[in-house]
């Protein structure tokens, strides 16, 4: 079989066709959130597709909680005119469900928060969500750059690189992370080696 | 419990094979289409990647965004399974620290595997250290087997001619992506040889082949591939040999032990079925193992009897000793001058594209036997962990302005940093020969059994100098690839206090030698064809036979070992000597 013909076996198979259709799809909104569905998948264990939506039904932050998650996320990730915010890409959802995935953020997160919340009071009478966005960033900006931090901020700034990193994995998964990116793969194609073009750029003509 | 019984079927099959993957696979493969009939018993599910391949998934099609919460290599990856599995534990002795990978599924390890696809050589068949053993069977002995192998199966590279890296039979390699020719830059600098990689994977139609399609290059073969264009046992074997009409396959299969006969001789084997906990037990002429190493080495030792009181093919000891997986030590970091890349498809090939094989001579070195290196890095698909650490890099260069940045931060121009960063990633990882030590094995754990009731394993297993100075020297080569290239080193460069990164035992995967062959009965279970010295219609066809494993991926050997065999098991029913 040739390359042709295997992407017409792709084509032709129901159920790569699936997911070839929905490779395609433009917006996620038009999906159900993945792992919501519970009837048998194919290439999925029982158990992962049973504890997906067991994960799914769960709630593990209260509200206070997500839009602080929603207000730091935004903080971390604006929108810029190259592409939405973390909450327009909808990453506090993504956070909530990766902390009941992944128990040991838990109480990092959650006890983050209260930190955070906690510093607030003490500086502005009032919760982080509550705080105006200058007094939120007069607390961030104690806790975002780890090599300069002032006594008492290191669990802090501990709480602000998992909230970072989690923000970025999630906005950079999104399907709006992943073209602002410009990730170009993950479609058929055939791999000629380096552009000419980019080879040029780093001076490597000869080293293919 | 009065509805308690054991199923027991009447037919006799040709061959009972025990396990899906690499070994069982071709050994079912090669009986089926010879007209044998044969019964495969797999104890995990049924895995056919045309259907099942998580393939071309987009990372928000996971919620965990591929993370590998659920299966070690991440959401979208084929494997069944991983190192922890619920209900079926093992124990370790004396500290140990053995991590024992168990895929259950259809073509076992052979879904996820990174497909690289490499012969062992001259004088990883016959040592010249002085320190590790030779096995009864020379290079040459196993040659027409690889060449059969890469012309059944096929896999891509070049010819080299380098003595103790074989050539095989090759279909054109992938070019090297961007990061990777800065890698050979660096390499070269660093006097480290480095050559086109060596995969199973048909990046052009294989010749003769018309149920597999040839690679489109999206880079997944870990997910398995729809259209058969890499190396799994269920695509390229299991259920090629299905098509016969000669095989049988019976998933959720989990083997309880080999039954024998007074005499001593294999009648079959019995197994429980995972799912409804029925009982069974099957009657086969020839029994072959190939159901993983330790997995091997565990059947035969549960298998007990007055003909065989310390485990079938066990009457020498030997069996579970001489357990060892490679060496493995990585590094990473990134490259400055990849940053604000131009975007284009790079996803190449799931297999290397480049590495490099053992280039030193151990003479001037303070360790034997040597490591290959393989590379990574590249535009890959995002997933979980994309930007992970940014604290840890983004400090160390420029920003677009020419300034130096404070490290961490958040905003507009940390969202820049993530674009900046992106694609700049290298990384290097050791695969080395660990020494086959009598004093690294596994055995049957007296006190404790699993949810079947069948006794598990206990792990012994401690690294030696010998390992250690290679992971040092393995560190010491990965920081001059890296000064070489011009790269920052972003991991923390490990020291002697955790053996220079070398990762626990199992770790890599590559665990081989618990039932080793060998023309001594006291020393060894199998003969030179892999069939037990102590029973003779009963063989192994896993890695379990391996005496000594060189520096390479053990799979292309347990192919080619295993259609030895099945081609031996043959020669030997024409003459009636077994089954």
């Amino acid at each position: 079989m040739n390359r042709r013909d295997s992407l017409k076996a792709l084509g032709l198979t129901a159920i790569s066709t699936t997911v070839l259709l929905e490779a395609c799809k433009s917006g996620e909104d038009k999906v159900p959130a993945p792992g919501t569905d519970s009837t048998k998948q194919a290439g999925r264990q029982d158990f992962e597709v049973e504890r997906d939506k067991r994960l799914h039904e769960e709630k593990f932050f209260n509200d206070h909680e997500l839009a602080t998650i929603g207000i730091l996320a935004d903080i971390i990730i604006p929108k810029d005119d190259k592409s939405g915010s973390a909450t327009d890409a909808k990453v506090p959802d993504f956070i909530e469900f990766i902390v009941k995935d992944i128990p040991s953020y838990q109480t990092p997160m959650r006890g983050g928060l209260r930190w955070l919340d906690l510093q607030s009071l003490q500086r502005f009478e009032k919760s982080f969500a509550d705080a105006s966005p200058e007094q939120r960033l007069n607390i961030v900006d104690d806790i975002a750059y780890p090599n300069k931090l002032k006594p008492g901020m290191l669990q802090g700034a501990g709480f602000f690189n998992l909230m970072r990193d989690l923000t970025a994995s999630g906005f950079f998964t999104s399907e709006m992370g992943v073209k602002d990116l410009g990730y170009a793969g993950n479609k058929p194609n055939r791999w000629e080696g380096v552009p000419a073009d980019v080879l040029k750029q780093y001076g490597l003509e000869g080293a293919v | 419990m009065k509805d308690f019984q054991i199923k027991k079927s009447d037919t006799e099959y040709d061959a009972i094979v025990i396990g899906s993957g690499a070994g069982g696979g071709m050994a079912a493969y090669v009986l089926a289409h010879a007209g044998q009939k044969v019964l495969m018993l797999e104890a995990g599910d049924h895995f056919d990647p045309r259907t099942d391949a998580q393939q071309l998934k987009w990372p928000w099609e996971s919620p965990r965004r591929g993370a590998s919460t659920t299966r070690p290599f991440g959401d979208f990856d084929a494997s069944y399974g991983g190192w922890v599995l619920d209900g079926e534990p093992y124990t370790q002795k004396d500290n140990s620290e053995f991590a024992w990978f168990r895929s259950r599924m259809l073509g076992g390890r052979t879904n996820h595997w990174g497909r690289i696809s490499l012969r062992m050589g001259p004088e990883d068949f016959k040592p010249k250290d002085g320190l590790t053993d030779s096995w009864p069977i020379t290079y040459d002995d196993l040659k027409p087997f690889y060449d059969k192998v890469d012309r059944l199966i096929g896999v891509y590279g070049t010819v080299e001619g380098i003595e103790n890296e074989p050539d095989g039979i090759f279909l054109p390699p992938p070019k090297p992506r961007l990061h990777e020719l800065f890698i050979r830059k660096g390499a070269k600098k660093a006097g480290v040889t480095v050559i086109p990689g060596r995969g199973s994977v048909l990046t052009e139609a294989l010749p003769g082949n018309k149920e597999r399609g040839s690679c489109f290059f999206c880079g997944q073969c870990g997910r398995a591939c729809k259209v058969y264009a890499d190396f799994s046992a269920s695509s390229c074997l299991v259920i090629p040999a299905v098509k016969t009409g000669n095989l049988t396959v019976i998933t959720n299969a989990m083997v309880r032990e080999v039954l024998t006969d007074k005499a001593g001789l294999a009648t079959g084997v019995s197994y429980v079925n995972t799912r409804d906990l029925q009982e069974h037990q099957v009657r086969g002429k020839v029994v072959i193992l190939g159901a993983s190493a330790c997995e091997s080495a565990r059947l035969l030792m549960n298998s007990k009897s007055a003909a065989h009181p310390d485990g079938i093919a066990n009457s020498s000891g030997v069996v579970g000793k001489y357990l060892h997986d490679s060496t493995g030590a990585s590094l990473s970091g990134f490259l400055p001058q990849l940053m604000d890349r131009k975007r284009y498809n790079e996803d190449g090939v799931g297999s290397v594209h480049i590495y490099s094989p053992w280039w030193l001579n151990n003479k001037n070195l303070d360790f034997p036997r040597g490591y290959h290196i393989e590379y990574g890095g590249g535009m890959h698909m995002p997933s979980y962990g994309f930007g992970g650490g940014m604290q840890g890099m983004n400090g160390l260069v420029p920003g677009r302005d020419g300034q130096m940045k404070e490290a961490g931060g958040y905003g507009a121009s940390l969202k820049d940093d993530y674009r900046r960063f992106y694609g700049t990633g290298v990384g290097m990882a050791g695969r080395g020969t660990a020494i086959a030590r009598e004093s690294n094995y596994c055995e049957i754990d007296p006190k404790t059994v699993d949810k079947f009731g069948i006794p598990v394993l206990r792990f012994h297993y401690k690294w030696a100098p010998e390992e250690v100075k290679q992971a040092k020297h393995m560190q010491e080569t990965f920081k001059e690839i890296m000064h070489g290239m011009g790269a920052v080193i972003t991991s923390k460069l490990p020291g002697a206090d955790t053996n220079y990164g070398l990762e626990a035992p199992g770790k890599i995967i590559h665990e081989v030698g618990t039932v080793r062959m060998g023309d001594d009965p006291k020393t060894s279970a199998l003969n030179k064809y892999c069939q037990a010295h102590d029973c003779k219609n009963l063989f192994v066809v896993d890695a379990a036979p391996f005496v000594q494993q060189g520096d390479k991926n053990a799979t292309w050997t347990i192919l080619a070992l295993s259609m030895r065999t099945a081609e031996y098991i043959l020669a030997q029913k024409k003459k009636l000597n077994v089954g």
